[in-house]
């Protein structure tokens, strides 16, 4: 049955409602290739039971006439997401064996729609990484790996359980979340096409928060059809968020096949950084020829605070990051660790339940927000970020449609080969990506090419706040033009 | 700026996590490497620049002042490392 692994989700969609195969066969296919699959560590939970029973639901329905919108789809979920009754971590010790008495918004309206659950996703712990090597679980990995070689190559991160499970046939979809870049960064590494809507279309509620004035979620899938289906799903306005924004949902679905013709694609003279590979260059030149030819007028614009995004980050997400965490105390849920007094008791803890890059960003969060240090750096960071954000506005203003750059600047790279960088080395993984979340924009990464060692490349494109449309019509172009990559052999299995 | 041994010490402790001696000076090194890298916001020139305090401009919604969820403590404790009668359990705090 491995053909129903290839399907992308709308193909299999419509066979379902062709009953040219039923859910529960579908569902069985992908956790029979999961078991098979358990070496790249994509997924730290399976649920077959819960599959086989949501998928023996939606064949009912589907047999009384009654299917849902994504009625029998088999998706993965990222470990940050709460789901009621099954094991969430985010992937730290802290969290332990917690298991949620609620459903998060965005899982809750994906079932509501019909899908079923496979299991939970491996990420980055706390969804803090570039790399999905801080989970506590072990790293993901890549399913792609460089032309004649077995060397393992890492995800990206943090959602590289969900970009490595959709990459490698795992499900038909994931649930994501990005912060900096833990979508799309992912996305670019393993080939797939990853979606951070606008801040505030997707609720936050029962989702494990981070940063809470960045983190957004949104899906991973094969294509941008399918980006575009599972998106329509999980958005709305949601009162249990009061971020969450009330504007209406519009059909992502009818907006894939609506082309670029009279569009304005920018492209930013600052995200040519020193150092940036040729390929990745000529990939970004190559996407602007593919959006001209397709109708677009390509302009030049200019976001000159660009460089200073990923700075002002690393002030910001700190920040709110160690106020967030306040709550794992190892009193109300997951890990306890006995001290002398109370406060021995929190100390011990978080010691022993934080991983490294978590306790980190938690110290360099309570630093900065610290007496006398707060305006300095989280008020300037702020005031940056309003900067920031406005270089967009002016662009916008001025009559372009969407922006067009690189996903990242380098293809995947190897398990532990930055085990010796410097954090910050690190954290340039996401100079492309970041921007996005301090503006409060949507970005979508699609797959565009491989490199010369055989590994895919993405492109983002960024838009206007709640138009995530004009992303999936640019989108679909440039997958249209570049072609499906032909996904990695399952040498795994 | 740059952080000494000391200042790690007393983070550490705003943030409620237990360092070694051995692990100080190498989180020393990391932060410093982190606050190096964060100085460059400093030639940025802000201004009159109000901070961003909402990515979408709007009104934050407000809902009525009553109990709307509740009525389930076994649900509430279930998680928690140590309970009794529906009470989180914590080492003696008052003498």
């Amino acid at each position: 049955m491995t053909d129903l692994l290839d399907l992308t989700l709308t193909d299999a969609r419509d066979g379902l409602k062709a009953r040219d195969f039923s859910a529960t066969e579908l569902a069985k296919a992908h956790l029979d290739a999961m078991e098979k699959a358990r070496s790249l560590n994509a997924y730290v939970l399976e649920t077959p039971e819960r599959a086989l029973a949501m998928a023996a639901e939606s064949d009912a329905r589907i047999a009384r006439g009654e299917a849902r919108p994504l009625e029998g789809i088999p998706l993965g979920v990222k470990d940050l997401f709460c789901t009621e009754g099954v094991r969430t971590t985010a992937c730290s010790r802290i969290l332990d064996d917690f298991v949620p008495p609620y459903e998060s918004t965005v899982t809750a309206q994906l079932w509501r729609d019909g899908a079923v659950m496979l299991g939970k996703l491996n990420n980055d712990e706390f969804a803090m990484g570039s790399s999905n090597e801080t989970s506590a679980f072990g790293p993901v990995v890549n399913p792609w790996r460089r032309k004649g070689s077995n060397a393992a190559l890492v995800p990206g991160g943090s959602s590289g359980g969900s970009a490595a499970a959709v990459a490698a046939r795992l499900c038909l979809g994931a649930t994501a979340t990005d912060t900096g870049g833990s979508i799309r960064q992912p996305a670019a590494f393993t080939g797939t096409v990853g979606i951070k809507p606008t801040y505030g279309r997707c609720s936050r509620w029962g989702t494990v928060a981070f940063a809470s004035s960045l983190d957004q979620a949104g899906p991973i899938a094969k294509t941008v059809r399918d980006c575009a289906v599972l998106l329509a799903s999980m958005s709305g306005h949601d009162p249990k968020d009061t971020t969450s924004v009330d504007v209406p949902v519009p059909d992502f679905e009818a907006a894939v096949t609506r082309g670029v013709k009279g569009l304005r694609i920018g492209i930013p003279k600052e995200y040519r950084v020193e150092g940036m590979p040729a390929e990745i260059e000529a990939l970004w030149q190559k996407g602007a020829e593919w959006l001209k030819a397709a109708g677009a007028e390509i302009v030049d614009v200019s976001l000159p605070h660009t460089k200073y995004a990923l700075p002002a980050y690393y002030i910001v997400a700190p920040a709110e990051a160690s106020s967030n965490l306040a709550r794992y105390d190892g009193v109300r849920y997951g890990l306890r660790v006995p001290g002398r007094d109370i406060v021995e008791m929190y100390e011990n803890t978080r010691a022993a339940g934080f991983g490294r890059e978590v306790k980190r960003r938690v110290m360099i969060g309570t630093y900065v927000l610290s007496a006398g240090y707060y305006d300095a750096y989280y008020l300037r960071a702020q005031k940056i970020r309003t900067l920031i954000k406005r270089d967009f506005e002016t662009v916008y203003c001025g009559g372009v449609d969407a922006i067009l750059t690189p996903a990242t600047p380098s293809a995947a790279f190897g398990l532990a080969e930055m085990a010796t960088a410097s954090p910050v080395e690190m954290y340039l993984n996401d100079v492309f990506t970041v921007t996005v979340n301090m503006a409060g924009l949507p970005g979508i990464s699609v797959p565009a090419g491989l490199d010369s060692q055989g590994l895919p490349l993405g492109l983002q494109l960024i838009g206007r706040p709640f138009d995530e449309e004009t992303l999936f019509a640019a989108g679909q172009v440039i997958e249209e033009a570049a072609g499906r990559l032909t996904p990695p052999e399952t040498w795994w299995a | 700026m740059s952080v000494d041994e000391k200042t790690v010490r007393r983070i550490a402790h705003l943030a409620r996590i237990a360092v070694t001696d051995e692990e100080v000076p190498h989180l020393q090194g990391e932060l410093n490497a982190i606050l190096a890298f964060v100085e460059q916001l400093g030639e940025v020139n802000v201004d009159g620049v109000e901070p961003m305090t909402s990515v979408t401009p709007m009104v934050m919604k407000k809902r009525e002042d009553v109990v709307t969820d509740g009525g389930y403590p076994d649900k509430i404790v279930m998680n928690a490392p140590v309970t009794e009668d529906h009470f989180f359990v914590v080492p003696k705090v008052v003498e």
